[in-house]
């Protein structure tokens, strides 16, 4: 275990976070263990609401307190604790060592500065430049994603969805960080962009040699950009391990109930298997397992006892009583069907 | 672009202010009393009266009456003669108008630095004691009537600490309270603006991107809150400004100022007509003028409303251009 | 049926705003001073300890004690009295100017809003003319006109107020023209007014009644002003902005002529405002910060 953190650019460890609400406390992120290789990118997958946004934030220290509070856990990045490190150590971090792009380009980008100044903001603040070499890199960046450098003085409004979140992205990325996340990247972009947008970064990644957290929904974009999956299901990971393994020895439920309902493309019409219920409400978690009340393989144990994230093949793991005694066999994923 | 904007701006004051001076003309027409009579104290002549109304123009009708005002103001500068003093109005008001300008320069001043402070801390703090502190005092400031706020200022520190004076406009000591007054009452509108502003901008993705990138919460809060939420604010300050342009007439009267709002109270008063309707005039081309100002102080602000100023055929064209370009916004 | 339905809704609506109001306390504050001044109004000749204009040379300038609580003024009037009298003028102006000015710039903005293009342009422009004047100028540009007294002052103040209640109900109004059931209610051949008093005006209710509170509030101040300026109710009328005025030249040694009409002012301007705050947040949460 030592060893493997160090060799591991980030390590989470039981991570803890809650949101305190008027209404009560939030459990957003309940005992997650996360480990990131060099180069290595990760799919963190999950509903809306199962808390990966609040997993991204906590590696980037920045969940917002009040309501959010980080009450218990680890995150080693090269080896150093960030939930021990200070603000002040933390934000030579950010933008540096660990650069985040979020969900929506169209709000990302503060709509008075040129979109330029924004990119040479985070150069300025990490690298000791000159104001005019900051600019200069900025519009490496900018040529770099696919803008021309002269547009470096226009403001948002002036550029396209699609166009924003490459700026995003090249703000992301202008300090080469060593890890990027992406929490939800394409979700807000039209189709036709998506890919675009998804390969340009897939490329950058792998010329930058970054690693990557990717956050999606989206199980087609993980098959085709991640090394590793992790599924999230109400603040816990459910199953993980690399995507050859999930795709083609699906075991949770829950991860199965997630293919059961994509569409497909390319295959013969199928019907489509919703996963019936909804996600429990994360301020009243239920006492076993917290996928029980949805789960066809449910059994009184799943409702009475918390499953534990068992190894199943050498690492693929999995949280499920009917996965680790047998009753839940493994599936495999069509591959026309992504 | 931006200049036709202006342009087109400063064109469309001239119907407002054409309006204006129509409607306080009117006003001022049937207001009671007798100017000729007022002149000429009670015991004039009935046929000095005669005489004196014949000299004034006053028995034709109200269009001439307002043209001629019209004219002479268009075509000769002239803002008519005050019946009080029978001298020129408008060399009275380029009197008074310094004093005007001071008091209500120093009072914006101590507003802004009162009330911009104060509206991003409880913003930044919100729902914390000091929020709730801060939105009690601007409500109860908000509500102070000024002249009541003048008067307790005249109480505390002229009357009995005796440290500034309580009237006249000789020098900086004199302009302290007086604008304080003002200052204070305007400050808490300023804050409650403020903060407001800053909460709708706090939450902005663009806040936690500029986290994200490591810059200083000093920083973000200058550069990225401060400078999203200034339309309001700026809005407010514009607002107030030209208001106190317009010359806070009740602080002017307590702690007797020689400024434009006082002499618009002795005026209406005194039943000088022609000196009341051209200081109401002059301030209200002041306020208006000041209105303008901030409408052109936002396109350098936000971009956005710089590019809305832009020929909007012009606007199209490069629309066309940019894949799918400013649509969405 | 359907209209008892209907009647259900509203009511559980008003049910629902007055649940979110009573959440907010400094608006139950506001809300229970505002009772207490109308009652105080209302009830004002029966509480009041003296007779407001009796004058006692003996009792000049007594300083606030256990038979004067807010202390006696020049003339030996009870100064407590006067502010209780006073309570029904102030009031009565700020409801009064208030109601001229909701009624007038309700009826301009609807049009203005609901006719749009040329009739819309034609309003809000004359508009401008007004709004070109800051309120204070105005108001004291129309009492000039008139013989000071309380009709002035209401007329002055209400006749201010105007343009910014048109521009209230203007805004929403418009935004509810273009809905569906506006259109559907014209394709049944309802009259236009009848569509604007019985589907428009309602939904442009909310923004309408916060600004009425804040315009309640924003009248007594611009009423007391006016007064304090003498351009408003005249002594030995109890107004309290008269009041102030009248104190002043007594500042240096009597500070309680001036210090008790003012307070009272700023309390119930504070109190209407509050509510005010607590109406719009309670009325629309989606503005609430």
């Amino acid at each position: 275990m030592e060893q493997r953190e160090n060799e591991n650019l980030l390590s989470v460890r039981n991570l803890e976070i809650s949101y305190e609400t008027d209404s009560g406390k939030v459990y957003a992120v309940n005992n997650v263990d996360l480990d990131l290789c060099r180069g290595e990118t990760l799919g963190l997958v999950g509903e809306t609401g199962a808390g990966k946004t609040t997993i991204s934030l906590g590696i980037m220290g920045l969940v917002p307190n009040p309501p959010g509070k980080i009450r218990n856990g680890e995150i080693f990045l090269e080896g150093q604790d960030l939930l021990k490190t200070s603000e002040h150590e933390m934000r030579k971090i950010r933008g540096k060592k660990i650069s985040m792009i979020f969900q929506d380009p169209m709000t990302s980008l503060n709509p008075i500065d040129t979109v330029g100044e924004q990119i040479a903001e985070v150069i300025l603040l990490h690298e000791k430049c000159s104001r005019a070499e900051a600019h200069r890199k900025a519009i490496d960046m900018m040529e770099m994603v696919g803008i021309p450098g002269e547009r470096f003085g226009e403001y948002p409004h002036q550029f396209s969805g699609g166009m924003k979140q490459r700026i995003v992205i090249a703000i992301a990325l202008a300090c080469q960080p060593e890890l990027l996340i992406a929490d939800e990247p394409t979700t807000a972009l039209d189709v036709t962009i998506q890919a675009q947008v998804l390969e340009m970064m897939d490329g950058l990644k792998k010329k930058l040699g970054t690693s990557m957290i990717l956050i999606t929904h989206d199980l087609g974009i993980v098959a085709e950009t991640c090394d590793r999956v992790a599924i999230i299901y109400a603040g816990e990971i459910v199953e993980t391990g690399t995507v050859e393994h999930i795709f083609d020895f699906t075991m949770h439920p829950y991860t199965k109930g997630l293919f059961g309902s994509l569409p497909s493309v390319a295959g013969e019409a199928k019907r489509l298997t919703p996963i019936p219920g909804m996600m429990p409400n994360p301020m009243e978690l239920p006492k076993g397992c917290k996928f029980a009340p949805r789960c066809q393989y449910k059994t009184a144990r799943c409702e009475e006892e918390q499953p534990v994230l068992a190894e199943m093949t050498p690492g693929h793991l999995v949280r499920c009583f009917a996965v680790q005694d047998g009753t839940c066999q493994p599936e495999r994923q069509k591959e026309e069907e992504l | 672009m931006l200049l036709k904007f202006v342009v087109k701006r400063i064109l469309w004051l001239i119907p407002v202010l054409l309006g204006v001076s129509l409607l306080i003309f009117t006003i001022m027409y049937f207001a009671p009393g007798d100017p000729a009579r007022q002149i000429l104290g009670d015991g004039a002549t009935v046929e000095a009266i005669a005489e004196k109304r014949e000299e004034l123009g006053l028995n034709d009708p109200f269009i001439v009456q307002y043209g001629r005002y019209m004219y002479n103001l268009i075509f000769h500068g002239d803002l008519g003669t005050s019946y009080a003093t029978s001298t020129p109005v408008s060399d009275a008001i380029v009197q008074r108008y310094p004093n005007t300008l001071i008091l209500a320069s120093l009072a914006t001043l101590f507003m802004i630095l009162i009330g911009i402070p104060l509206g991003i801390i409880s913003a930044l703090k919100q729902y914390s004691w000091m929020d709730k502190v801060c939105s009690v005092v601007g409500m109860v400031g908000v509500s102070m009537p000024t002249f009541w706020l003048g008067l307790l200022l005249i109480m505390i520190f002229a009357l009995n600490l005796r440290i500034l004076p309580a009237s006249g406009f000789y020098g900086p000591r004199y302009w302290i309270l007086p604008a304080f007054s003002i200052g204070f009452c305007s400050a808490a509108g300023l804050m409650r603006v403020t903060r407001s502003s800053m909460l709708e901008v706090v939450r902005q993705d663009y806040i936690r991107t500029a986290r994200a990138k490591g810059q200083k919460e000093g920083v973000i809060i200058r550069h990225h809150m401060l400078r999203n939420a200034m339309i309001p604010i700026l809005t407010n300050i514009g607002l107030q400004f030209g208001i106190l342009l317009a010359g806070s007439m009740v602080t002017e009267t307590i702690f007797a100022v020689p400024g434009i709002g006082k002499y618009l109270i002795d005026s209406v008063n005194g039943r000088d007509y022609p000196a009341a309707q051209s200081a109401v005039l002059v301030v209200s081309a002041s306020y208006c003028l000041v209105n303008l100002l901030v409408d052109v102080l936002y396109a350098f602000i936000d971009p956005r409303i710089k590019s809305q100023y832009q020929g909007s055929s012009k606007k199209k064209a490069k629309k066309g251009v940019e894949a799918n370009g400013t649509a969405e916004e | 049926m359907a209209r008892q339905k209907s009647e259900n809704k509203k009511t559980s609506q008003v049910g629902e705003v007055w649940r979110r109001l009573k959440k907010n306390k400094l608006s139950m504050v506001g809300l229970v001073i505002v009772i207490l001044v109308v009652l105080v109004a209302i009830f004002g000749p029966w509480i009041a300890p003296y007779d407001e204009l009796a004058q006692n040379s003996s009792e000049r300038f007594m300083a606030p004690c256990l038979a004067h609580p807010f202390g006696t003024d020049n003339y030996g009037r009870d100064i407590l009295s006067r502010v209780i009298i006073g309570s029904r003028v102030s009031l009565l102006v700020g409801v009064v100017a208030t109601s001229i000015a909701t009624v007038v710039g309700i009826a301009l903005g609807a049009i203005a809003g609901y006719y749009g293009s040329r009739t819309d342009n034609l309003i809000m422009r004359f508009l401008d003319i007004f709004m070109a004047l800051p309120n204070m100028v105005l108001a004291v540009a129309i009492a000039a006109v008139m013989n000071p007294g309380i009709t002035s002052c209401m007329i002055a103040v209400g006749v201010a107020g105007i343009p910014r209640m048109a521009r209230t109900a203007r805004a929403p109004v418009m935004m509810v023209r273009g809905q569906e059931y506006i259109e559907a209610a014209t394709s049944i051949n309802a009259s236009t007014p009848r569509i604007i008093l019985k589907h428009v005006l309602p939904n442009a209710m909310a923004s309408i009644i916060v600004q009425i509170t804040f315009s309640i509030a924003q009248a007594i101040i611009t009423a007391s002003g006016l007064s304090f300026l003498g351009m408003g109710v005249q002594p030995p009328s109890p107004e309290w902005g008269a009041m102030l005025s009248a104190g002043r030249e007594f500042l240096r040694d009597y500070w309680w002529v001036t210090t008790f009409p003012g307070l009272v002012i700023m309390v119930t301007v504070f109190s209407f405002n509050v509510l005010g705050d607590g109406l719009r947040d309670a009325l629309d949460p989606r503005l609430k910060n």
